[in-house]
């Protein structure tokens, strides 16, 4: 479902889902470590409203926004967070090794650009099939620096696969400024070298982005070849549970904060008149309810038995 | 039975399996028309067309996660890497996605995949063309490991690792293609980790697999003109690991020597020395002995090149200093 109170809903999980695991992590009810979405949801979203449901998902390391926009359970997800047994891979994978192949999502990565050649076989596997699902990569601006980017989409675009490679440009690969390390001004460009046609957009306007998937998977599916898409956002917390963010400044950051896509996406609704205040507001205490309700599941859920160390490394 | 080389014997297995499961297919650099780089593919483009014969751009870590998500998706893909040297492009794909992923998401998913290879030295073509690097695999988890030394047991066992759900590293010795054998026509599959005793014998076992298997044969020949009794165990693969053949063997003989032609530091073989001596120690009568490739780079010089990898005369020499 992808009415307008369902992507707000689903904006306002995420962000309450990621702000709580910080808060987690930061009393150390959380281990490891974690890779946070907050101010990227509408990409989450927006991308995942664009698709048909049985379309596939293949994720990156900053991936619980991606899994929750595919339709992943919070109170699942958390209990992997927590590496307990009752998560989506009974506590073996952890923040960035979730996958829930039913609802196709093929899963989250802990290697960046490690999920593009992986995607690309998907799409190959459903070219084959004579299906017309397609598969939509999420991967960020540092990863198109991977030569796996540049393999992935030469042979999509040769075999002309159904695949829609969307690129999460938050400006920073961890801490180094895109143009640091990137030659070209935008990695939408980077298609013109695979002839694909490659597009900016708002990665903060929710309905931009469902827009310019929609209108992607429609080409991809009738068997246009793979799109490449540059949705431009910002992540609010840190690279990942140790940084700090010193490589920017708090005006920018405060730039990106009044351009919040959840906001944004309120206002407009607003204005349009197809969600209230109260609304709104109900909304929001579902939604921390529904992550209370993930965290006491996750918190009470049983750990894996050690005994069963061994077991599904083969099949 | 029909006497067949070894690349016919990888080409028919190949076909047989296409044949029978349509979910299984073909991909890798001039697999298509030009039939493979050392021909095992031979003619079956022409039979089974670009779909499923699938030639690929040069972009090794492309066509291992191609292999990865396929084989997620439901299909049994067979990506052939030219060059074992090459895999070191790819290692991510192999290691960290399809070796993984099955473990990672919970056992939730399968990657059936066989990643075919060829390896070795023997050839003049120096350190980037003629490694072994079977060892960096067997290090992995969640991977098996199958370096079949002839004919017969590589359709058999290509057979068993396209049908096995989990990914297979099938590695092939570049100077046996050309070897002949007798292979049946009919289906059979040989199972992984099995290992098979090609000689038998009293006085000392040699463990080796792969090209290396058939010249501990040649060794055996020699050993037996000195009166010494070889038992040959040719692994077939090195993972899983067939524990039980080579302790029976080891009870019997009281002496190992293992051979490889991977370099010596932290070779596959090192693996099998340690499980002897975890569950066979004692049958031991003598410290086992390892013989193996130099810990240099595969050289190009002819006489250096054969200087640096094992040989039948110097397993033969080896496994007569251990029964000394």
């Amino acid at each position: 479902m992808n009415t307008p109170a369902d992507l707000y809903r689903k904006m306002a999980l995420i962000r309450e889902f990621e702000m709580r695991i910080d808060e987690m992590f930061a009393t150390g009810r959380i281990r490891g470590t974690t890779h946070l979405s907050a101010g990227q949801e509408a990409c989450a979203v927006g991308a995942c409203a664009g698709l048909r449901c049985d379309d596939a998902v293949v994720s990156n390391h900053r991936g619980h926004g991606h899994f929750i926009a595919t339709g992943g359970d919070p109170g699942a997800m958390m209990a992997e967070m927590m590496g307990k047994q009752t998560g989506y891979s009974r506590g073996r994978g952890g923040s960035q090794h979730m996958a829930c192949f039913d609802i196709g999502f093929l899963g989250s990565n802990g290697i960046t650009g490690g999920g593009l050649p992986v995607a690309v076989g998907a799409a190959l596997g459903f070219k084959m099939q004579k299906t017309d699902r397609i598969v939509l990569c999420f991967f960020g601006d540092g990863a198109s620096n991977q030569g796996t980017f540049h393999e992935s989409l030469n042979l999509a675009a040769v075999w002309r696969l159904p695949i829609i490679f969307f690129c999460e440009n938050n400006l920073y690969a961890m801490s180094t400024p895109m143009h640091d390390a990137t030659a070209v001004e935008n990695i939408a460009e980077r298609g013109n070298a695979y002839t694909i046609a490659g597009e900016v957009i708002d990665g903060n306007d929710v309905i931009a982005v469902r827009d310019a998937v929609a209108g992607a998977a429609e080409r991809v599916r009738g068997g246009s070849g793979p799109a490449l898409i540059e949705a431009m956002t910002y992540r609010y917390l840190g690279h990942s549970k140790s940084d700090k963010c010193e490589y920017r400044t708090r005006e920018e950051e405060q730039r990106w904060h009044e351009r919040d896509p959840i906001k944004l996406y309120a206002a407009r609704l607003r204005e349009s008149g197809e969600l209230d205040d109260g609304r709104i507001a109900r909304i929001d205490a579902e939604v921390k309810q529904q992550v209370d309700e993930a965290v006491e599941f996750a918190t009470t859920s049983p750990d894996p038995n050690p005994d069963e160390l061994e077991g599904s490394v083969f099949a | 039975m029909a006497e067949v080389t070894f690349w016919q014997a990888i080409r028919d297995a190949l076909r047989d399996e296409m044949l029978r499961d349509e979910k299984v297919f073909v991909m890798g650099e001039d697999v298509g028309i030009y039939g493979g780089a050392y021909g095992a593919t031979r003619d079956l483009w022409e039979e089974f067309g670009s779909e499923r014969v699938r030639d690929t751009a040069i972009s090794e870590a492309a066509i291992a996660g191609a292999a990865v998500g396929a084989a997620m998706c439901g299909y049994r893909p067979v990506a052939e890497i030219m060059y074992m040297d090459f895999l070191t492009i790819a290692m991510d794909q192999f290691v960290n996605q399809g070796g993984k992923n099955r473990y990672m998401f919970g056992g939730k998913t399968t990657v059936p995949m066989v990643l075919r290879t060829q390896g070795g030295a023997g050839r003049c073509i120096a350190a980037q063309h003629s490694q072994s690097l079977e060892a960096w695999f067997v290090h992995a988890p969640g991977v098996f490991v199958v370096s079949p030394s002839n004919p017969y047991d590589a359709k058999g066992l290509l057979k068993a690792s396209i049908r096995d759900d989990n990914p297979v590293r099938f590695f092939e010795h570049k100077m046996i293609y050309g070897m002949k054998g007798e292979v049946p026509e009919e289906d059979y599959v040989v199972p992984l980790g099995r290992a098979n005793v090609t000689h038998e014998g009293d006085d000392v076992t040699i463990v080796i697999y792969s090209m290396m298997a058939n010249l501990a044969l040649e060794a055996a020949g020699i050993l037996e003109q000195d009166g010494i009794s070889a038992e040959v165990i040719d692994l077939r693969s090195l993972k899983p690991l067939d524990v039980d053949t080579i302790l029976r063997s080891v009870r019997k003989t009281g002496r190992v020597l293992l051979a490889s032609e991977g370099c010596e530091n932290n070779n596959a073989v090192t693996e099998v020395a340690m499980r002897i001596n975890e569950h066979g120690f004692d049958y031991l009568d003598a410290p086992m002995k390892r013989i193996c490739a130099a810990d240099v780079p595969i050289p190009m010089s002819p006489t250096l090149e054969d200087a640096c990898i094992p040989t039948a005369p110097r397993i033969a020499e080896a496994a007569k200093e251990l029964v000394g």
